[in-house]
């Protein structure tokens, strides 16, 4: 276990960790104001990354294909909201949770079905390309941290929108109580839009960033999806301040037992043999169980929104 | 009439010799198969049916009747298969001591993880459920003694009592056909029997069942563990129909199928879970035969199931009996 393989997995699991967090953001906030269970989030992020790598190849710059994916992002999102979402509110989870899933078996087929089951390659942009010396010796991409640093700044942003706008103030009060601010004149449903909408196209932002350093294939959102409602669980529900924090923990943890569970097991005592085979059974299970574990000692999460 | 009677609470059973209308035609239709259609083919894909159909049945006990919306269900499947097919690499391949045990594991698995879910509710149950049937699925892939990723390979179908039973394809049929009947006769008897009635009510106003002095949890966990049992003997049998186990038994999206399954069906019916399983199974059939790209059918069928299809199949049926 070097300090130089230490330093870089934590990066990684930062890069991981800040993805999350803009695919969580919009899906505690859809959860928190409507109660809305949204399973095809994970989608907006894979539809931003193809978007932003036929943007990319049409245009031949990076920055403007990011904003062409930006914006379509969230024009899809709007459209998902107003022909299938809107008839889901009033609803039980149950059938929440049924028609996105149909979503996303319908989205996952309609990417192979437009772009191809091939994964797709998007080009580092050229300033941001190659690598530095964070520490001595060890190079690490400048795109990975271009990644953790946007993360960051989005996240820094939301916060003063939630924090100290007039919509942010909305906002929390629909998460804490969305009867009584509809009780007040706010009209919920278009604030939902608008959360609906902005949160779609942080997924979207999220699968753009990401298309550089993964492929781009089709069921990508996927497993992000079922990460990002750990990190909301853990998080707490309708709370962005939790879902930035449970992010961050499920970023590094799971980043950080798949490259040393194998290495912690052998310290703890075990054969080479065993910690090999148990290793990475722990590591991918291990977030699941900090879940489970944050569930039963706090079930509704570390920063709960609703009092 | 018809008016009274669909808006009723869903607590209030229908009348007792509707409901067996219904299974009865069921069980008729399913019986007949064989002698209509001998060939191979429809003989596996009505048994993979009716295998699904033994799952939902196990799902619909806790969804419709517990209104407990478990998204990791397909664990217990795996759970099931797996318990065989690695008894049958170690050489027992008796299904009176290797399905008894796939029963054992999945209940066993329902106690420890139904005893930490039930401590929450709503959406966070169905997160949690989800992240222990991710976990199960995990673990599978992480087996590589038994495959991993790539799955584990029966040789052979268990015996039954030292027989060959079930290697021939009409006789496995039947047995399948036997356990789903079984299994359809114990759940109805469970919802109907005093259990049933307090787990309904715990679903309905569960503040007036603990007033009444019965403690919810204990109920839900038993039904949670009963339902875990059966969808492992579900698992059981699929390993024995398909001669393979891997890891996409317990898939996420496996697990959104057998909800799709239950509430296209009918939630809280029994009935509704065998049309269900048996609807959703034939037009994926059928959608694949269409396109490769059938899931880009399949799945706004299952937005509009969630949208439009309230009370499901069954209520259909129902109504077009004009009753």
């Amino acid at each position: 276990m070097s300090s130089t393989l230490l330093i870089i997995q934590t990066l990684n699991g930062l890069q991981l960790g800040v993805l999350l967090f803009l695919i969580a953001a919009g899906l505690t906030l859809v959860f928190g104001v409507m109660d809305f269970i949204n399973l095809a989030h994970g989608v907006q992020y894979m539809l931003g990354a193809y978007l932003a790598a036929m943007f990319v190849a049409w245009t031949g710059s990076f920055v403007i294909g990011l904003i062409l994916a930006l914006i379509s992002a969230l024009a899809f999102g709007l459209l998902l909201e107003i022909v299938v979402m809107r008839h889901l509110y009033d609803r039980d989870h149950l059938e929440q949770v049924l028609a996105t899933f149909g979503l996303i078996l319908f989205l996952n087929e309609a990417v192979k079905i437009i772009w191809g089951a091939a994964p797709l390659q998007v080009p580092v942009p050229d300033m941001l390309t190659g690598s530095i010396v964070i520490a001595n010796g060890v190079l690490y991409p400048v795109w990975r941290l271009a990644i953790i640093g946007a993360g960051l700044g989005v996240a820094l942003g939301l916060y003063l929108v939630v924090a100290k706008t007039r919509v942010g103030m909305l906002i929390r009060a629909g998460a804490s109580n969305a009867q009584m601010v509809s009780a007040l004149g706010v009209d919920i449903r278009r604030l939902f839009m608008i959360v609906f909408g902005f949160g779609a196209m942080l997924a979207g932002f999220a699968g753009c960033m990401a298309a550089p350093v993964l492929s781009v294939e089709p069921g990508m959102g996927d497993n992000l999806l079922i990460l990002a409602f750990v990190v909301i669980v853990i998080g707490g529900i309708g709370s962005i301040r939790g879902a930035f924090v449970g992010a961050l923990i499920v970023g590094l943890t799971d980043t950080l037992l798949r490259s040393f569970s194998v290495d912690l097991l052998r310290l703890g005592g075990l054969s080479a043999g065993d910690a090999r085979t148990i290793g990475p059974a722990i590591a991918s299970m291990s977030i699941y169980i900090l879940m489970a574990a944050v569930l039963f000692f706090r079930p509704t999460g570390l920063f709960p929104a609703k009092g | 009439m018809a008016d009274i009677a669909t808006s009723a609470p869903a607590s209030i059973p229908a009348p007792l010799w509707r409901r067996h209308a219904i299974a009865l035609v069921i069980f008729a239709a399913l019986a007949v198969v064989p002698f209509i259609w001998p060939e191979r083919y429809v003989l596996s894909l009505v048994g993979r049916a009716m295998v699904f159909g033994i799952a939902a049945l196990s799902l619909d006990l806790i969804l419709g009747y517990g209104a407990m919306v478990s998204f990791g269900h397909a664990a217990f499947l795996g759970l099931g298969g797996y318990a065989v097919a690695i008894l049958s690499a170690h050489g027992i391949d008796e299904a009176a001591i290797s399905f008894p045990v796939a029963m054992l594991v999945g209940a066993a698995f329902a106690l420890v993880t139904g005893a930490i879910s039930l401590k929450t509710r709503g959406v966070y149950f169905i997160m949690i459920t989800l992240a222990f049937g991710q976990m199960a699925f995990f673990t599978a892939t992480s087996l590589s003694a038994y495959g991993g990723d790539d799955g584990l390979r029966m040789f052979s179908r268990s015996d039954v009592f030292g027989t060959r039973l079930l290697r021939n394809e009409t006789s496995f049929y039947f047995v399948v056909l036997g356990v789903l009947l079984g299994v359809y006769l114990l759940l109805r008897a469970i919802v109907g029997s005093r259990f049933g009635r307090v787990l309904r009510g715990a679903k309905e106003n569960e503040r007036r069942m603990r007033a009444l002095g019965f403690d919810p949890f204990r109920y839900r966990l038993a039904a949670y563990v009963i339902s875990g049992a059966i969808c492992a003997l579900a698992g059981a049998l699929f390993a024995n129909l398909t001669l393979f186990v891997s890891p996409a038994y317990m898939s996420w999206q496996r697990s959104g199928d057998m909800i799709a399954m239950v509430v296209a069906g009918g939630l809280g019916t029994l009935n509704g879970a065998i049309i269900g399983a048996i609807g959703v199974l034939l037009i994926e059939e059928w959608l694949a035969e269409l396109t490769q790209h059938w899931k880009a059918l399949f799945g706004p069928l299952v937005v509009l199931v969630a949208i439009f299809a309230r009370g499901g199949l069954v209520k259909l049926i129902d109504r077009g009996a004009g009753r």
